[in-house]
């Protein structure tokens, strides 16, 4: 009881911590909280604010003098008020890109994100007199503004598909520069989104991941392998080394976006590789071609080894279900999956004896599998049996014991 | 060959004088009538508590008491050891079966007020025995070190920690530190290989010996009537092995198509799983504790409910002395409709346990 009693003091007293900057004389908040709409907005929600919170102030920002009572004598010739749109970057980045200045808060915070958004495609249309492109207060809000590690903040990972899908998902907003609105709702069927929001992976990919943040720009067809190698550098490496490399780099080809996609990244499965309509190799390799005779023979190889795991895998299943404990094999069939896993990998290398190689190592796991599933059903036939048996001698032996109780009952 | 078993058992009586026992129990009369089915099941706890001590010394010569091989000796057991499934399950399925039975033969004994005067000890060992062999299956659940046991051992000693005056230190004696660690399994380990076996050896001896010396009691309202009877060796005997074939029968079904589980390594960093839940023969209680409100009048209504638990036993254990009209052989519908109170209690909340969901 007392320590609930502690822990509430406790937890009260740290609500309150904000307010303690408000203790001093701050004409700006005392005017705008009784204000109306928008213009209270700034001193209710500034209490949040990272600013607020490293000991900033209004006047840090907007100038004037918040001790002085009235209105006329705060709002003094240092009063700067609410900087227009289009000088917004560069209002922020008076600070943001000051080394010296931002060392005093956050010595590892960079200062280069006025630089950076200056070569992006906001910062670029922003500088001919596009007002309606993203600057700092669209992706960080204004008075509220949070750190990116806050869960709710707008640029926390999980937010930042729709913190960027705001305008970009947006038509009539988009409409002027011709570009596709269906980014967000590609991207939230792909496999980086489940990852995201399905597993909780913060290491998932989001927008900012591949486009950059404050220097977004779209990858062009040359770097978008660089990008992905960022995450996928062993893909990367083998495919470097396929002949794939040089024969994209010759069409103009983007190398991972050409048969993954971009937005919709889907789980890669065997369905990709192959000679059906399905398969990504049938768009370049013509039938007959020796690339369509390699790529049924890697599919054929590839299915063929998923499916003995596949069938493995059923077997310990239903085994486990015969009550049969089975984890030992179950674990070695997940080493088993792993180099299938690493086999599918090499496929961006295009050796097929390296496949051949890979798989060969899961074999003999795969065999020693087989054997401890089969095993495993006989046992569980075993068990029945000896059910059946012990079962049958306890069922005489009771009916024995039975006739025997009957002809005590009867009188001699 | 006869000769040779009368030889033998000449020898061994020359030494041991068995041919009083043996005088003993065939002219030990048992009673016989319409209720009589119900003695039994005292025979049938007895047989479990047997089966019991046997595939647990046998698990101790593969189940290794620490944190990082627990989990894998058990494993080991289920997997490799030839029949280990078996003995494992039998050892699991029986402590579940064995506790049930003690229930109802508990509950059989009170309504029949089988307790009254002069087997008022044989009803307070037989309270202790369940007592002792709920421990059992307190301790014994936390032993496989499985994510269930460990947090429902957390809930369990949190309960017992929320205790007025001496729950801090009930559960620090329990835990053998602040939280379920290596000290906890240790100690679990220890109580229940060691201590409770030796309390249950002692107290199941005690309880025996009065059921023999006292012998069976008579329902109060047969007391004036003729009452059959039968000899304890071998009619009686007879009959309560026919109940031990048939419990082991449904050992051996239950084992083979429901084997105990292994379930998952304990991860102490993890979080704690929906719905976790201890032993079904705590859920009345721990149900009892999630249901009440966390404040009646002055007090929290944990403590409340635990105090209330243990009054109740307190309450149940003194049954004999308390019902003065049964200890006069009078019919004593009071109590009747006391224990018909508590049996419906821990039935329906047994029930909401497994049927609300999100409780």
């Amino acid at each position: 009881m007392t320590k609930k009693i502690f822990s509430i003091a406790v937890f009260s007293a740290l609500s309150l911590l904000p307010l303690a900057a408000f203790a001093q004389k701050n004409s700006c908040l005392d005017c705008h909280s009784g204000l109306e709409a928008e213009l209270k907005a700034p001193a209710m929600s500034f209490a949040q604010d990272i600013h607020q919170q490293f000991g900033l102030t209004c006047k840090d920002c907007h100038g004037g003098n918040p001790a002085q009572a009235s209105e006329d004598k705060a709002k003094d010739k240092t009063f700067k008020g609410a900087p227009k749109r289009t000088q917004i970057p560069e209002f922020c980045a008076s600070c943001h890109s000051d080394a010296a200045y931002m060392r005093t808060f956050n010595p590892r915070l960079r200062v280069d994100q006025f630089s950076q958004y200056e070569t992006s495609k906001h910062g670029q249309l922003l500088k001919k007199g596009d007002a309606k492109v993203a600057v700092c207060t669209d992706c960080h809000g204004v008075h509220g503004i949070q750190t990116a590690k806050f869960p709710k903040s707008a640029t926390f990972p999980w937010n930042i598909p729709q913190t960027c899908g705001r305008c970009h998902a947006d038509a009539d907003y988009m409409k002027p520069y011709g570009i596709s609105t269906d980014q967000l709702t590609k991207y939230k069927d792909s496999v980086h989104a489940h990852a995201l929001f399905e597993k909780k992976d913060m290491s998932a990919p989001t927008c900012n991941s591949c486009h950059g943040n404050h220097g977004a720009f779209p990858p062009e067809v040359k770097s978008i392998g660089s990008v992905c190698r960022q995450c996928h550098p062993s893909t990367g490496e083998l495919f470097a080394k396929s002949p794939h490399k040089k024969a994209f780099d010759d069409m103009g080809q983007s190398e991972c976006e050409a048969c993954h996609g971009n937005h919709k990244i889907e789980r890669p499965t065997t369905a990709m590789l192959g000679t059906t309509d399905k398969a990504v190799c049938v768009q370049c390799h013509d039938k007959g071609s020796k690339g369509y005779q390699a790529a049924g023979e890697l599919k054929t190889l590839l299915d063929g080894f998923d499916a003995r795991i596949q069938k493995e895998g059923a077997t310990l299943v239903l085994a486990e279900k015969k009550g049969v404990e089975v984890s030992e094999p179950a674990y070695r069939l997940q080493e088993v999956n792993t180099v299938l896993v690493s086999a599918k990998n090499l496929v961006h290398g295009l050796a097929l004896d390296e496949i051949r190689k890979k798989l060969a190592e899961g074999e003999q796991t795969l065999a020693d599998v087989g054997k401890a599933s089969a095993a495993a059903l006989d046992e569980a036939k075993f068990r029945r049996k000896g059910l059946i048996i012990a079962t049958f001698f306890l069922a005489l032996f009771g009916l024995a014991l039975f006739l025997k109780i009957r002809s005590m009952r009867k009188p001699a | 060959m006869k000769k040779i078993g009368q030889n033998l058992f000449t020898y061994v009586d020359e030494r041991f004088k068995l041919q009083g026992l043996f005088d003993f129990a065939k002219h030990k009369k048992v009673p016989e009538h319409e209720d009589s089915f119900w003695y039994y099941f005292g025979g049938i706890a007895l047989f479990l508590s047997g089966i019991q001590v046997a595939t647990g010394i046998m698990l101790l010569l593969y189940y290794t008491p620490s944190i990082e091989a627990a989990h894998e000796s058990i494993q080991f057991i289920m997997s490799q050891v030839k029949f280990g499934w078996l003995i494992r399950s039998v050892h699991s399925w029986t402590a579940n079966i064995l506790i049930g039975i003690l229930f109802v033969h508990m509950f059989s004994t009170f309504f029949l007020k089988a307790y009254r005067k002069p087997r008022e000890l044989t009803w307070i060992t037989g309270f202790f025995l369940l007592i002792l062999f709920m421990a059992f299956g307190f301790s014994g659940y936390l032993l496989p070190w499985n994510e269930l046991s460990y947090f429902a051992t957390r809930v369990g000693t949190d309960i017992a920690g929320s205790l007025p005056f001496i729950g801090k230190w009930l559960k620090g004696f329990i835990l053998g530190g602040t939280s379920v660690s290596q000290a906890t399994l240790s100690r679990f380990f220890w109580f229940h290989v060691a201590l409770l076996p030796l309390a249950a050896f002692t107290v199941i001896v005690i309880h025996v010996l009065l059921v023999q010396i006292l012998g069976m009691s008579v329902p109060l309202r047969l007391k004036d009537k003729k009452v059959k009877e039968i000899s304890f060796f071998p009619d009686f005997i007879y009959k309560d092995a026919l109940g031990w074939t048939l419990i082991l029968v449904l050992v051996g079904v239950v084992c083979v198509f429901l084997p105990w589980e292994v379930g998952k390594k304990a991860d102490p960093f993890a979080a704690t799983p929906l719905g976790i839940k201890p032993e079904w023969y705590f859920t009345f209680m721990f149900t009892t504790l999630k249901l009440i409100p966390s404040h009646v009048l002055f007090i929290e209504g944990e403590q409340l409910a635990i105090l209330a638990f243990m009054a109740g036993g307190i309450f149940w254990m003194l049954a004999p002395f308390l019902d003065r009209k049964a200890a006069r052989e009078r019919p004593s519908p009071v109590f009747t409709w006391i224990g018909i109170i508590v049996l419906l209690y821990i039935v329906v909340m047994t029930v909401v346990t497994y049927t609300v969901p999100k409780l």
